[in-house]
């Protein structure tokens, strides 16, 4: 697949103003980790995910960050944006798979999307199966149920991404619940893993191709973010894990995302 | 004839397993208890043990259902769907996947281990879960015919079973089919009709006999799909008795008790009694007869509230 990274640049400020768009006009959302994810999901869908690979994102909450992307790539229509949330409509709050096509899981409840991916991958051994994450979710249970079934299964087709961004609802991931060295974790776990920069795509790709080539282990990789990245007053704010900005913030944040 | 209603379970596991190569199966660290065993050794590229983890049996499930599969799930009923409300809800139910959560050892049959281990809040937790399907079979050959029905229906449904050995009160001829009640025992003119589910309808049965050597006819009826109810069969049968009793062995508040009275007070309306748990949690006993007695689950239970239902309908 030839890829144009300043394409992907630019693709990806149009799905940083859609995010700010889609949040301001529902009066709510997720801006701060939806913000945070913008190029690993755009890295997935404009260079990564081919026919038989699948999608599951886990963190749905940031989904105004995949539907924006999914409408950059053409598999919604983008005047659905400004649907997002609103009664009737296909996008909603958490995305659920019965009510948008295109996508493979219902998510939003923290720590579940990575055993959904892995179940999934456990059937389809043929196909890669990608599954962003949050650092926050760590925190659950479930999640290293799932770690653990991934190891044991070798689930060498399932690619995780953690968007660590560091912020969770209520503070900094590392005052709310301390996950200690995720890397170590998951190595101790039999997984493969790599730590990049989750804003360059070069990074994202690289390591994606990579992960790839392994067998036998599934394979994580661990993406540092800025929350709420591209706009200065967001950025590594937990106050922005869910709320919309008011009207002088949405103009302030356009302008920066200029 | 004594048997199992998890050995009904496995057998037909089996059986599923030879025609369906979408089948797969997973548990929780109860392969032995819960009866898949044999599908395990049957089948190896299809059984999944995920270990002592229900979160990641619901969840991994649901992701094996999003590929196409039919994923039969399998642990103590305490813990999936007790522990699992969350992850069946969202990850099965919401997206309408034919997950298929087999609750073994539901009511009093983890007699001995105590009241964290014995669950009468099962069929509470599913059947307000839009989408679920809720079925309870009575004896060894009705679960059998469920385990089936419920591979076939495609939809994301609960199978709740016992641990015990008990009275196999059907024949290989009785049918079974989700949501239509089956009639166990007709009269002529019954006075009451008890209405249950599971095991203990067999102390139903016995109940039946009793009351009418004393000369009280009853009806009584195999309520074994919670969800979707059979209104119509309710409906009937609170116009033919004029009074209903419900045995259940599980919470009489959220269970089929409350389902049944959902109907009644919608329908056709008759003084109705309920035979189940109230509102107490068990507790260890070397039998699961013990606490049946202890809880008021027997004979003698239904046959008082099948007599007090009668006096507050000519009353």
């Amino acid at each position: 697949m030839e890829i144009d990274i300043n394409n992907l640049e630019s693709i990806s400020g149009r799905v940083r103003r859609n995010i700010l768009e889609m949040v301001y006009k529902a009066g709510s959302g997720h801006p701060g980790g939806s913000l945070s994810a913008v190029e690993i999901l755009v890295a997935l869908y404009f260079g990564v995910l081919e026919s038989d690979d699948r999608f599951f994102l886990s963190n749905g909450h940031v989904c105004p960050a995949l539907y924006s992307v999914m409408a950059e790539k053409g598999l919604i229509d983008k005047s659905l944006l400004a649907s997002y949330t609103e009664l009737g409509s296909s996008l909603q709050g958490h995305p659920e798979k019965t009510k948008l096509k295109g996508i493979e899981n219902t998510s939003g409840p923290l720590g579940l999307g990575l055993a959904q991916a892995a179940g999934f991958a456990a059937i389809k051994k043929g196909s890669y199966i990608y599954c962003m994450t949050s650092d926050g979710e760590h925190d659950e249970g479930n999640h290293w149920e799932a770690v653990n079934f991934a190891a044991k299964y070798k689930l060498s087709n399932l690619i995780q991404i953690v968007d660590k961004n560091g912020i969770q609802i209520e503070g900094t991931v590392e005052e709310i619940m301390p996950l200690g060295n995720l890397k170590e974790k998951y190595l101790a776990s039999d997984w493969n893993v790599f730590e990049i920069d989750g804003h360059s795509f070069d990074e994202i790709f690289d390591s994606i191709s990579k992960a790839r080539d392994k067998k036998d282990k599934p394979s994580v990789i661990l993406a540092e973010t800025v929350f709420g990245k591209g706009i200065s007053f967001m950025e590594s704010n937990p106050d922005w894990h869910a709320k919309a900005p008011n009207d002088e913030e949405f103009k302030k944040a356009m302008e920066e995302l200029k | 004839m004594m048997k199992s209603m998890r050995d009904g379970f496995g057998e037909a596991l089996v059986e599923l397993g030879k025609k369906n190569p979408d089948i797969v199966v997973l548990t929780a660290d109860l392969a032995d208890s819960t009866r898949v065993k044999e599908f395990a050794e049957t089948f190896p590229d299809r059984f999944f043990q995920v270990g002592v983890a229900e979160q990641a049996l619901v969840t991994v499930a649901a992701g094996m259902a999003e590929a196409g599969k039919i994923p039969f799930i399998t642990s103590y009923a305490v813990f999936s769907p007790g522990r699992t409300f969350e992850q069946i809800k969202v990850t099965a139910a919401l997206s309408d996947l034919p997950v298929k959560i087999v609750g073994s050892h539901a009511g009093f049959g983890a007699s001995m281990y105590g009241a964290t281990h014995q669950s009468l809040e099962d069929i509470a937790l599913m059947r307000v879960i839009p989408n679920m399907v809720v079925v309870s079979p009575c004896d060894y050959l009705e679960a059998k015919k469920a385990t089936i029905a419920v591979a076939e229906n495609g939809k994301p449904s609960y199978l709740r079973l016992a641990r015990q050995d008990s009275l196999v009160i059907t024949d290989e001829n009785s049918k079974f089919e989700i949501g239509k009640a089956v009639i166990l025992r007709e009269s002529k003119d019954p006075q009451v009709a008890i209405i249950g589910c599971g095991p203990v309808l067999a102390e139903a049965l016995a109940a039946a006999d009793e009351l009418k050597d004393i000369g009280i006819e009853v009806m009584v009826i195999n309520n074994h799909t919670i969800k979707p109810i059979d209104d119509i069969a309710i409906t009937n049968a609170a116009r033919i008795c004029g009074a209903i009793v419900t045995v259940e062995e599980h919470q009489v508040m959220g269970g089929l008790g409350s389902a049944v009275a959902e109907v009644v007070v919608q329908g056709h309306h008759v003084p109705m009694e309920f035979v189940g748990v109230k509102d107490v949690f068990g507790e260890s006993a070397k039998t699961y007869q013990e606490l049946w007695k202890k809880f008021g689950l027997t004979k003698e239970n239904i046959i008082e509230s099948v007599k007090k239902v009668i006096i507050r309908k000519n009353s």
